[in-house]
């Protein structure tokens, strides 16, 4: 029975071929030639795109997404523990109420939560109305970079939240009572205990903040105003308005290349991964 | 006589309506092995919780030493705690779970490393040390959470049905092992279980509970062969319990029959329930035998063969090498120490 | 308590950080006036406009259109392709499965490029077909995320037990297997859905042809600056999506668990 299931797998391996490898492919070769990509007789050899990846203009945008994402996943992550914190210590009854609206944000369109900031955010928008009315002078937030970070924090939060909570909520009540039992007060346990057997839901949230943060397009155009450009900004140039689907290849795999390897390194930070639980 | 060192004065705990612990009394004394016998939801492990702090109880006091500790945290206890599923810390290797008690207390190294090495060796784990709690076996965690509690030298160790978890041979070589670790340490043990024949085996003292009630405190002895009433009798090794009734002191009347016995203190012709071990009666001929009856069930247990035999409409248990076959007429008998009165 | 009180006083500010920019939303889309300063009374004709709105509508066809064939495509072949997963050998398996989680792990926009790069290599014109494709591949990962570890939790002797009272191996699959990880089927299926509504990377990569959906309409509108009606369209979003959690909510305490 094993031997026959298993050719149920083989359809799939055909379509990962084609639509999951051969792509990427592409995209690696557009990235090492150079030439008119509609007619592959005049593609030749070149690192030219690689090249001008080193121009300090765009390493400067490389080096603004990271920015921007570090310190985005690092508001999430500060903000975000002591959410999941409070939600897995409250009452069985609050706690499905306190997820549930926590969770309803998120279910609602990426876009329409993005806009929803410039709506508060924009020189004639709310805040600055409401400061005119006031009397005080209006924040020039957006655009802005500061703008843009909010529009990330407010997008990736629940999802730093989430797996911590999850986390949090599988720790045996007794290990936290045996910590007590052996002479440490609530803050020491926490430190001691509960914080050390919550970094692999740390390590997730970050991944699953960290990497959308890096490479959107979105929050930036929408909330930078297109003058805070970042690479994922850099790379949807390329291929719509540029034209320029070498360099762009180019962008798309380093952008990659670097996300791969700080995934690396978060999971050499954590021995146990479980593979399907922390995605929710 | 030890000194008291923990007093539970009048102790009650409910949850929503229901009253888990009713009103407990009772004294605990220095370097004694104290067992809390009785059914699930007896409130023994409740009873526990709050000696160790993880519980508040409603009403009554906790003494310990004298002093009332009831708003005392369980990490200002001189009492420590070796949970039923273990909780050790699966992201520490067995030496820092060991040490973590001592560590909050800032114990300089050198120390910490003296004693987990003493502990480990106590609990048979050296070479243990670097390895992490997951990789090991259902015992070698449960002696770890040992090691882990006995190391803070508490004045109390409370173990809460710690062997549960156990394959039975494997229980029975713990049961003696902790015996032996109480009498080297020379601390008081507080001990919960359901089972009866661990806490007959291990314990000095065993507090019978049920339903929130303690129902009979004694030694093992005292606990086995003086039931003080039907529900102890029934809980602690298999007993035959029959109605009848006291006529004078030394003699007891049931099954249609009057027997002398060694038991006094009751009202004339008061109503009570008469306790008959299995394993006190012998089977005779018929003649012999101080009742008659027929064998209506036989089954080999290994160590001796038990048996049903009705004889005046009860079926008597009896537990007898001496095997006889079903159906056939034998008489029974036992001695007047056998025959143990209880209040009806 | 201090301590509650600051614990309350937090979460009431974070879910005020959550709310506020949909509840300004949500008040404005009452606003007669189009600015977001200025109530200049209350109107519903921002609703009026958004059902009249050709493009709007277009796309919450689409939207909902290719959602909901992708998520069927995919929970089938996803379902197929974890059972076959799960009967493979060691090594065969983690290649695959490894290969199959990039969608999940690259940033959506390398993924949307690559098969724009694929569908133009091969000639396609850009519309319906690729935009379905592409939402395919990247919701069969989540598929087989969900369903294989049902696999590995169910009992392995289950299919043997099937077998041995005489089923043949399509009757055992039909009527033991697939029952036993429906949980699971049904949660990928849910999580292929949701993704597919909410897609805007890929989507924007891979469509053409006046073929939209709901994030590329707001997308283009709003960098062009505020339509109200898109104010409205936020209302009934969120009004839908409480209702929907709420149900979810209600039917998870009968018993089955879908909120930790």
């Amino acid at each position: 029975m094993k031997n026959k299931a298993k050719l149920l797998a083989y359809p799939y391996i055909v379509w990962i071929a084609i639509f999951i490898i051969i792509p990427l492919l592409l995209v690696l070769v557009y990235s090492f030639t150079a030439g008119n990509i509609h007619d592959t007789s005049t593609l030749t050899f070149s690192l030219k795109s690689y090249e001008k990846v080193f121009n300090i203009l765009y390493l400067n945008i490389l080096w603004k997404s990271f920015k921007l994402a570090f310190i985005s996943t690092f508001l999430c992550l500060t903000l975000g523990y002591p959410v999941a914190l409070i939600i897995s210590r409250a009452k069985a009854k609050n706690k499905s109420v306190l997820l549930l609206f926590f969770l309803v944000p998120i279910w609602m369109n990426f876009l329409l939560r993005t806009y929803a900031w410039m709506a508060i955010l924009s020189p004639n928008g709310f805040i600055n109305r409401l400061l005119k009315i006031v009397g005080l002078p209006s924040l020039a937030i957006m655009p802005g970079q500061t703008a843009v970070v909010i529009g990330m924090v407010y997008n990736f939060l629940p999802f730093m939240v989430l797996p911590i909570y999850t986390v949090l909520s599988k720790i045996d009540k007794n290990v936290l009572e045996a910590a007590m039992d052996l002479g440490a007060n609530k803050l020491l346990t926490f430190i001691k205990v509960i914080l050390p057997l919550t970094i692999p839901g740390i390590i997730s949230g970050i991944t699953m903040v960290f990497m959308p943060a890096v490479s959107t397009f979105v929050i930036s155009q929408l909330l930078g105003g297109g003058k805070e450009l970042l690479i994922g900004n850099l790379i949807e140039q390329q291929f719509t308005v540029q034209r320029d689907w070498h360099f762009g290849s180019a962008l798309s795999i380093i952008l990659m290349i670097m996300i791969l390897i700080s995934m690396a390194f978060m999971s050499k930070a954590d021995k146990g991964d479980e593979g399907g639980a922390t995605l929710w | 006589m030890s000194k008291k060192l923990i007093e539970l004065k009048n102790i009650t705990k409910s949850y929503n309506d229901m009253v888990a612990v009713d009103h407990i009394n009772i004294s605990i004394r220095e370097n004694e092995f104290i067992t809390f016998l009785g059914p699930s939801g007896c409130g023994k492990t409740t009873t526990l919780r709050m000696i160790g702090g993880f519980e508040d109880p409603d009403e009554g006091d906790i003494l310990f030493d004298d002093i009332r500790i009831n708003n005392v945290p369980p990490y200002k206890r001189n009492i420590n705690t070796v949970f039923q599923r273990y909780a050790l810390f699966t992201h520490m290797n067995v030496y820092e779970n060991i040490a973590f008690g001592l560590r909050i207390k800032k114990t300089p190294s050198n120390e910490v490393d003296k004693r987990v090495k003493r502990m480990l060796k106590l609990v048979d784990l050296e070479g243990f040390e670097k390895r992490h709690v997951d990789s090991l076996s259902g015992g070698q965690q449960q002696r770890v959470a040992i090691a882990r509690a006995l190391v803070n030298e508490p004045k109390v160790l409370l173990l809460d049905e710690p062997l549960g978890a156990l394959d039975l041979k494997l229980r029975k070589e713990m049961q003696i092992e902790l015996i032996d670790m109480q009498k080297n340490v020379g601390i008081t043990f507080i001990y919960v279980t359901h089972d009866q024949e661990e806490a007959l085996t291990m314990s000095d003292t065993v507090v019978v509970m049920n339903k929130g009630i303690i129902q009979q405190i004694g030694t093992p002895v005292d606990i086995y062969n003086e039931p003080k009433n039907k529900f102890v009798a029934d809980f602690i090794g298999e007993s035959n319990i029959i109605e009848g009734i006291m006529h004078e002191d030394f003699l007891v009347e049931f099954s249609g029959k009057k027997f002398k016995c060694v038991d006094k203190g009751f009202s004339k012709n008061e109503k009570v329930d008469i306790v008959v071990r299995p394993e006190d009666i012998d089977i005779t001929t018929p003649e012999d035998g101080l009742l008659e009856g027929v064998v209506t069930s036989v089954v080999f247990k290994g160590v001796h063969y038990e048996m049903l035999v009705e004889s005046k409409n009860y079926e008597y248990m009896i537990q007898s090498t001496d095997m006889q076959r079903e159906g056939s007429q034998v008489g029974l008998s036992f001695s007047p120490e056998d025959i143990h009165v209880m209040k009806g | 308590m201090v301590m509650k009180c600051i614990k309350r006083l937090y979460m009431g500010l974070i879910f005020l950080f959550l709310y506020a920019p949909i509840l300004v939303l949500i008040v404005f889309s009452f606003n007669e006036s189009k600015s977001r300063g200025y109530w200049g009374g209350f109107t519903l004709r921002w609703y009026a406009e958004l059902f009249r709105d050709r493009d709007i509508i277009k796309a919450l066809y689409y939207t909902f259109i290719i959602a909901l064939l992708s998520s069927i495509i995919s929970t089938i072949i996803g379902t197929f392709s974890a059972i076959g997963l799960h009967n493979m050998g060691l090594f065969g398996r983690k290649m695959i499965l490894n290969i199959n989680y990039l969608p999940v792990l690259n940033p959506d926009i390398v993924t949307g490029v690559a098969l724009m790069t694929l569908f133009v290599s091969l000639n396609l014109r850009l519309g319906f077909l690729t935009m379905l494709i592409s939402h395919v591949v990247f919701n069969i990962p989540y598929v087989i995320l969900s369903v294989l570890p049902k696999l590995r939790q169910m009992n392995k002797h289950m299919a043997e037990a099937a077998l041995d009272l005489g089923a043949t191996p399509f009757i055992a699959m039909k009527k033991v297997i697939i029952p036993e990880i429906m949980p699971g089927i049904i949660t990928g299926a849910l999580m292929a859905f949701t993704l597919s509504i909410d897609d805007f990377v890929i989507s924007f990569f891979n469509t053409g042809s006046g073929v939209t959906n709901l994030s590329i309409v707001i997308y283009s509108m709003a960098k062009r600056g505020v339509k109200p009606s898109i104010n409205a369209l936020s209302t009934l979003m969120l009004i839908t999506v409480v209702i929907l959690l709420l149900l979810i909510n209600k039917r998870s305490t009968k018993g089955d668990e879908l909120l930790p």
